[in-house]
């Protein structure tokens, strides 16, 4: 893939994540964070690829810690998240 | 597998992400669209799995500390921690984003020293973006996470000639990164390139805690949310240095989410972002505006309650203050009892109450506050004249008058709850101190205003008690 294809994917990103996002409530401003937070969690993709048979012992190590600190950001984010979100009711949800 | 079905289940997990964003923007269906976007995170992990040439042994080893660390902690942290660990979880992404650009280098490092490849100016240039995006947003989560859990005191810290430093680093980052980047032109060998390579990472993560550092626990919605972003960008980046399209269209989201948080903060505070971090904002060097004269009146739970008592309409404002004191339980038990008592109650929220964006609305939804009685400031200012009481709850410079009226204020231009427009304001404070900015807050010194000083949490206990007991 070239450079110009993955700038072009960066770009309408960017302009699809604005038009989302822009008019969240605020009340919902932290677990769009959190939630958001764990879709950063995807570069855990590309330490799942750095654990390579190939890989000398250095960029192994390299390749495992990313890999936790990235399964830490993707399953705790998203169960964080779920966590906050469960709480939130309306009035008609009381029991 | 081959490699063009793994990436149609790439677009379907982008697809999934941003449906899942999409649905987070909604109260409805902000928990399906999370469920959604972890599905989509699913699909990507597994069919990574498939590529060729992994050592699972490994992989299994990461995927089950990682998830048994991030699980514990989801589970475990409290509502009030929250802030310290969105703070830190954006660290950790951080990080890895960094460590993947550097496990990628290596990769080509091996060639390099062998003479048999170059480097790359695209491939160069985007290993340094991860290393760096990613170090900044793992050294200022950690000291962000610092400051709000306390340990490393929140208050803005300035030392001196910290911009000049900030700036030399950051020179000096754009110097290394230019050596690294064209070093097979300059004739430097792989070896030295590797040097400037850690230097990059030194600086990068050196800039990241001198950074945070001026920034006081009030600007920490800011900070986060940009955090936030920069963690996403870190993965963006990271997705440019292993061409892979499903980190380069999350991230990027990521990325936007985060900076439009941030500016939505920004506007909350009428603050620049440059403001925000580079000022040092609630430093003791700060201006204080006018003098105000009068004095703070103290009233009694008792006096409190029997205004309470007769009021038809109460409005409530909380403010960091609850969140430490760990008040909401006991705040919504007085909702629930005034509400009996046949007052209309309400809660108004402002953008930047708290140490992140919506940290009281997850407060409150916590002690089950429906969100249909927590109001945004811009439909509760209107009606703020016809509220009988306001009770403040540890909140300081959102409701400070000064904000409105006093031109010499550095808070001058904030849009602020107009409490005081209220017919009686009662403010719930642990002593007489200031708040964050360190500015005295002219509405506790109205003639409508009434001071209940103590621990939040034992003043609204005591009002509770009170109702209860007659």
């Amino acid at each position: 893939m070239d450079l110009t294809q993955l700038l072009f994917i960066f770009v309408l990103a960017a302009f699809l994540g604005y038009e989302l996002i822009k008019k969240v409530p605020s009340q919902l401003h932290t677990p769009l964070m959190s939630g958001s937070n764990a879709i950063s969690g995807i570069t855990v993709v590309g330490a799942l690829l750095a654990v390579n048979i190939e890989a000398n012992t250095f960029t192994l190590v390299l390749g495992i810690l990313a890999l936790i600190l990235a399964t830490v950001n993707v399953v705790g984010g998203y169960l964080v998240t779920d966590r906050m979100l469960a709480m939130f009711k309306t009035k008609g949800d009381r029991k | 597998m081959s490699t063009s079905i793994i990436n149609l289940v790439y677009i379907i997990a982008s697809i999934l992400f941003v449906l899942g964003i999409k649905m987070l923007g909604s109260a409805k269906t902000a928990r399906k669209g999370n469920a959604i976007s972890s599905i989509g995170m699913l699909l990507a992990i597994v069919v990574t799995l498939l590529a060729k040439g992994l050592d699972y042994q490994w992989i299994v080893l990461g995927l089950v500390i990682g998830g048994l660390i991030g699980g514990i902690a989801a589970k475990t942290v409290k509502m009030t921690g929250m802030p310290e660990m969105v703070a830190l979880f954006n660290g950790f992404g951080g990080l890895a984003s960094l460590l993947v650009g550097w496990g990628e280098y290596e990769k080509v490092r091996a060639g390099l020293t062998a003479g048999t490849e170059n480097l790359e100016i695209f491939t160069g240039t985007v290993i340094v973006l991860a290393v760096l995006i990613g170090g900044i947003t793992f050294t200022g989560s950690v000291q962000a996470w610092g400051k709000l859990s306390g340990k490393l005191g929140s208050r803005a810290v300035m030392i001196p000639a910290q911009r000049i430093i900030n700036g030399s680093i950051v020179i000096g980052i754009v110097a290394l990164s230019i050596a690294f980047v064209a070093g097979d032109g300059f004739g430097l060998g792989a070896e030295i390139q590797f040097q400037i390579f850690l230097g990059i990472v030194v600086l990068s993560l050196m800039l990241g805690v001198l950074g945070v550092l001026p920034i006081g626990g009030g600007d920490m919605p800011v900070v986060i949310a940009l955090l936030n972003s920069f963690s996403g960008l870190a993965a963006a980046a990271a997705g440019f240095v292993i061409l892979n399209n499903v980190l380069i269209v999350a991230g990027c989201l990521v990325g936007c989410s985060g900076l439009i948080l941030t500016i939505i903060m920004c506007k909350a505070m009428n603050r620049s972002l440059s403001n925000v971090l580079f000022s040092g904002f609630g430093s003791s060097t700060q201006k204080v505006g006018t003098e105000v004269e009068g004095e703070m009146k103290a009233a009694s739970v008792e006096d409190a309650y029997y205004v309470l008592e007769a009021a038809t309409s109460v409005v409530i404002i909380p403010g960091y203050g609850m969140a430490v004191a760990q008040a909401q339980h006991v705040v919504k038990e007085l909702g629930n009892l005034l509400e009996e008592n046949g007052a209309e109650v309400k809660y108004a929220i402002h953008p930047v109450a708290g140490r992140m964006p919506g940290h009281m609305n997850v407060l409150l939804a916590e002690a089950d506050v429906p969100y249909e009685q927590l109001v945004e400031m811009d439909s509760v200012n209107p009606v703020m004249p016809t509220v009988d009481v306001a009770i403040v709850i540890g909140a300081n410079d959102v409701v400070n008058p000064a904000a409105s009226e006093d031109e010499a204020s550095p808070i001058y231009g904030m849009p602020i709850i107009n409490a005081h427009h209220a017919k009686t304001v009662y403010a719930l404070k642990r002593g007489q101190g200031a708040g964050f900015s360190g500015l005295v807050n002219q509405l506790y010194f109205l003639e409508k205003t009434r001071m209940l000083y103590g621990d939040a949490k034992a003043t609204v206990s005591s009002l509770v008690g009170q109702f209860k007991g007659d």
